[in-house]
């Protein structure tokens, strides 16, 4: 059984506005006991891999983006029983609405439910605002351990063609619309890392050819939250050209900024196909003979 | 590399962190953020004074100072980080190698070899994305030392 999905103004403009929850809905679930009785699990998902530790929402387990979902070894996302192991031991089962926020405007936390939505998890959606909103509204935090109950997760395989593009997918998708979600800086080729991630580079700069430039915190606000339906229409439809019904790829450096712009087009906007490109730059700016454009025009698809 | 070649307060800390399973490890680093100091109000009330380590994913400032000894034995450096409680990894690598090195000499920092970190044992439960960030600020302190003994030499 799913959890009542929110109802207000500014999620009702969005085409999917079950996938977001607002702090104050939160906060009167967790009060009313939603939580305890195992229907609703809150995760936290957090770039700082102790920021959890330091205090989180009560209740709230934690899943690392890194140690948690992704595999140690090969460079891709854990399998279906690792994720199965992982989900029942954080008290999550198949049909538990899950609610994830987490730092930095919900970057991680999009990427966490990007990862959940690659195994089909139906109901699992975003704390509006994030972390940074619930404190900033002082609302409860604690250190307390969470002992969540054991549940039993389903052994699923990733289902990743839907919402996942490979290296493959991308050169075969080239001359539809890519949105490159990094800084100005990476886009045109000025730096081949995000300002302050250095050892995440690669040996080429720019972007891939025609994607348009719209860095992912431009889809947030001030406060962390989602911008409204008007204001991604602006940015997507308007500034970046996308048309209705347009098959989309997203990508970044590591796919975690763009997971997040994924939710904005494929939940708020309602793009029935936006996929994440997770190899994004650091496997396309180092992989060999594949078209890169420099520079801050949008460039063309080689002939 | 083995703890005999570092010095002995951060040999201990090693020590302390390699007797840890993986989740008290991280509960370790979690105390040494709580733990480091505050700066001194004159370098609170100038950031200018402080260097950003940029390789760390969250905002780390640090500078060194030189302490002038009794004649005979060698200055002290005196290690300050700044780093917001929403970063407790960099807080907590700064908090590392605050009471490893603070009031060490600048021969026996400059000695401390550059992979230290490494032994920890963190690797695994950080990422080694993130054990670069503490690898730099290791790296920033010994090129500031360096720079310092010149510049007094």
């Amino acid at each position: 059984m799913s959890y009542p999905v929110e109802q207000n103004e500014k999620f009702a403009a969005y085409a999917r506005p079950e996938r977001l929850v607002s702090t104050e809905w939160l906060a009167a679930a967790l009060e009313s006991g939603a939580v305890a009785d195992g229907k609703l699990v809150v995760v936290e998902s957090d770039e700082d891999v102790l920021l959890y530790e330091t205090g989180h929402i009560p209740g709230a387990v934690k899943i690392d983006w890194h140690t948690d979902l992704n595999d140690e070894v090969t460079r891709d996302y854990v399998d279906g029983a690792a994720f199965a192991a992982l989900a029942g031991s954080k008290g999550i089962s198949r049909d538990s609405t899950v609610v994830i926020y987490g730092d930095k405007s919900n970057w991680w936390a999009a990427y966490a439910l990007w990862v959940f939505t690659l195994f089909g998890h139906e109901d699992v959606r975003l704390l509006d605002g994030g972390r940074d909103k619930w404190i900033a509204e002082g609302r409860a935090l604690t250190t307390d351990a969470s002992a969540p109950a054991q549940a039993d997760y389903p052994v699923v395989e990733r289902d990743d063609a839907p919402i996942r593009a490979f290296k493959e997918d991308v050169l075969a998708h080239l001359g539809n619309p890519l949105i490159d979600v990094r800084s100005p800086e990476e886009y045109t080729g000025q730096r081949t890392h995000m300002p302050a991630y250095p050892e995440e580079g690669a040996l080429r700069g720019g972007h891939i050819p025609t994607a348009a430039s719209i860095p992912w915190a431009r889809a947030a606000a001030a406060d962390g939250t989602y911008r409204s339906r008007d204001e991604l229409e602006a940015l997507y439809l308007g500034e970046a050209g996308l048309s209705v019904g347009d098959d989309v790829v997203a990508y970044c450096r590591i796919g975690e900024r763009s997971s997040h712009t994924w939710f904005a087009l494929k939940y708020l906007l309602g793009f029935d196909t936006v996929r994440n490109y997770d190899g994004s730059w650091t496997e396309w700016g180092n992989a060999v003979r594949v078209p890169i454009v420099k520079g801050a025009e949008r460039g063309s698809v080689p002939a | 590399m083995t703890t005999h070649d570092l010095p002995a307060p951060l040999a201990e800390i090693v020590d302390d962190f390699q007797a840890l399973t993986e989740p008290e490890r991280l509960q370790l680093l979690l105390e040494f953020s709580r733990e480091l100091p505050e700066l001194p109000d004159r370098l609170k009330d100038h950031p200018e004074l402080l260097e950003q380590v940029v390789e760390c994913q969250s905002p780390l400032f640090l500078t060194i100072e030189t302490e002038k000894n009794d004649a005979g034995s060698a200055n002290a450096v005196r290690l300050y980080f700044k780093a917001p409680p929403e970063a407790p990894t960099t807080r907590g690598f700064a908090g590392v190698l605050h009471e490893g090195l603070d009031g060490l000499s600048a021969a026996e920092i400059l000695a401390v070899p550059d992979d230290m970190p490494e032994l920890l044992g963190l690797t695994r439960a950080i990422t080694p994305l993130r054990m670069r960030g503490m690898t730099a600020m290791l790296g920033r302190i010994k090129r500031k030392v360096a720079a310092s003994v010149r510049l007094h030499s």
